[in-house]
């Protein structure tokens, strides 16, 4: 393992320092409980709080997301791992402005019980919470017998789209419904050329040989669904498409936005080249690219691989995309 | 000693963190092959906080007592899935015992019922979905089983749990993390069966 870090059980705490000390005019970090980060206004009365979080190693999700438009908090847990639920309730009680705070929690087992317990904690303490589960991934079957669908990168559309939501000024429950609105609109799929490393582990999540291509990944290191030999992009790009196009189903005359994610060690160059395979298969499809978003956005650490999100839009979930947004990873219209 | 006290309870937690951080990467490569690879990095960071705590109790502790605090430590410190779902467990083990002084062969069943009916009722996983409950209800049921000798009681629940863990290995997981990788998961046994089989030896072996 190499890594630019100091001691492996100190990479989220010396992380989240360093954050802070580099953008105090956005956020502001909250230490105790551990690690609540903070829109540097909140709370602001009488409007939604969104508070999101899970493990680190995923950055810029989430503290890249907190700010004017977006969410007003990020509780960062350990390295792939959910925080506790003291942390969550302490950021819930921070952006309470009196009109209720919304959890949006991406969908695994360790995120969807801590949330759970601060949500009734922090209603124990009379604070109206509501919680969104985002479960885009279409890499997973839906079943009895799974967990669910994971939150993988549609949680980035999630947090803009609900943040202008709750910006513009709607309820709990109107927020509440547009976050609902976006997560049975958006569908992911993601794949790994190599695996990443978590610090405290030392080695790599899973062994991956030179030709070998994981497809069907999450965003903590988990091996995908199947292991093929490695391929040109573009046929690479279709085995991700395809079942998302099928998934929702995405139809001729949708309009929609393309979120090209890279999964931490994958230049923008192949990015694009991804975005271009992609984009010609939306228009082969007779599918209208209303918006198009290429960088790493949910990522898993230095892992190697690429994500494909596709959100079908209206125009209320467009004007709510373009809404101003303010935050260290997205920035527009302000 | 006829029964399990609270000074009892205290050095079992104590072997259990000291067992955690001897097995810590043995856990983590468990939970490597199919979850995330934090299993054994996530206990060993709530057990340490637990022996911090511990310290802080009064000489003479109730079992009940100090199953409270480890659950409060655990939900605070541990998150991941591993967090709530022990912690469940402690909190639930903690109201079984209650402020009994001491725990005979039929509280300790009690207690351990409690704590399996935790787990369940949080992760709501059944038997054969490759989750600590797989490990949980074969000891639960050992020890009911294994009469009034309490010490015979944690002998059998700890032997029940780590058999239970092995028989994970053939399992497809429903539900936690491994479940995302369908029959893949077959062949590793679950992280979190053993760990319960590693907490459930430390008390058959504390005197």
């Amino acid at each position: 393992m190499k890594k630019l870090i100091n001691d492996p059980a100190k990479t989220v705490d010396e992380g989240v320092a360093g954050f802070a000390a580099a953008h105090p005019d956005l956020v502001r970090v909250v230490v105790d409980p551990p690690f609540v980060i903070v829109r540097a206004d909140a709370p602001v009365a009488g409007k939604v709080g969104l508070v999101s979080g899970g493990g680190s190693g995923h950055e810029p999700l989430h503290a890249g997301f907190v700010g004017f438009g977006m969410l007003d908090a990020a509780v960062p847990g350990a390295m792939f791992t959910s925080p506790t639920p003291d942390p969550i309730l302490e950021a819930t009680k921070q952006v309470d402005g009196g009109a209720g705070v919304l959890h949006i929690v991406k969908n695994y087992t360790g995120d969807v019980l801590n949330f759970e317990t601060a949500a009734e904690l922090a209603l124990a303490e009379g604070i109206e919470v509501a919680s969104v589960i985002v479960d885009d991934d279409v890499a997973v079957k839906d079943s009895l017998y799974t967990a669910g669908r994971r939150g993988v990168a549609g949680t980035l559309l999630v947090e803009k789209i609900a943040g202008a939501a709750a910006q513009r000024g709607d309820t709990l429950d109107q927020v509440a419904e547009i976050a609902r609105k976006v997560n049975s609109s958006v569908r992911s799929m993601g794949l790994a050329l190599a695996p990443c490393t978590v610090p405290h582990a030392g080695e790599p999540s899973f062994d991956l040989a030179e030709d070998e291509v994981e497809i069907g990944i999450g965003i903590h290191g988990e091996p995908g669904r199947v292991r093929i030999a490695l391929e040109p992009a573009d046929r690479l790009v279709d085995r991700l498409i395809e079942p998302i196009l099928e998934d929702l189903p995405f139809a001729a005359d949708d309009r929609v936005l393309l979120l090209v994610n890279g999964m931490g060690g994958t230049p923008l160059s192949e990015l694009y080249i991804v975005f271009r395979r992609a984009a010609e298969v939306l228009a082969e499809r007779g599918i209208t690219l209303a918006r198009s978003l290429v960088g790493s956005y949910v990522t898993s650490l230095e892992m190697q691989g690429v994500s494909l999100t596709l959100l079908k839009v209206d125009d209320e979930l467009l004007d709510l995309y373009d809404a101003p947004v303010e935050t260290v990873a997205l920035r527009w219209g302000r | 000693m006829s029964g399990l006290d609270g000074a009892w309870t205290r050095r079992w937690i104590e072997a259990v963190a000291a067992q955690v951080a001897e097995r810590k990467a043995e856990l983590t490569a468990l939970d490597r092959a199919i979850g995330d690879a934090d299993h054994g990095e996530n206990l060993d960071r709530g057990f340490q906080a637990v022996l911090g705590k511990l310290e802080a109790l009064d000489d003479a502790p109730t079992p009940g007592a100090v199953l409270k605090l480890v659950a409060t430590t655990l939900i605070s410190t541990v998150g991941g899935a591993a967090g709530p779902l022990y912690g469940t467990a402690f909190l639930k083990a903690a109201m079984a015992a209650g402020d009994r002084p001491e725990l005979d062969a039929a509280g300790l069943v009690e207690v351990l019922a409690a704590a399996r009916d935790g787990i369940v009722a949080r992760g709501k996983a059944e038997l054969q979905d490759k989750t600590m409950v797989d490990a949980w209800t074969p000891a639960v049921d050992a020890a009911a089983a294994a009469g009034d000798d309490v010490r015979a009681a944690l002998e059998a629940a700890a032997v029940a749990a780590a058999a239970g863990a092995v028989a994970t290995e053939p399992l497809v997981a429903h539900k936690g993390r491994a479940s995302y990788l369908g029959e893949r998961a077959v062949g590793h046994r679950d992280p979190g069966a053993e760990s319960t089989s590693l907490i459930l030896r430390a008390a058959a072996d504390t005197q």
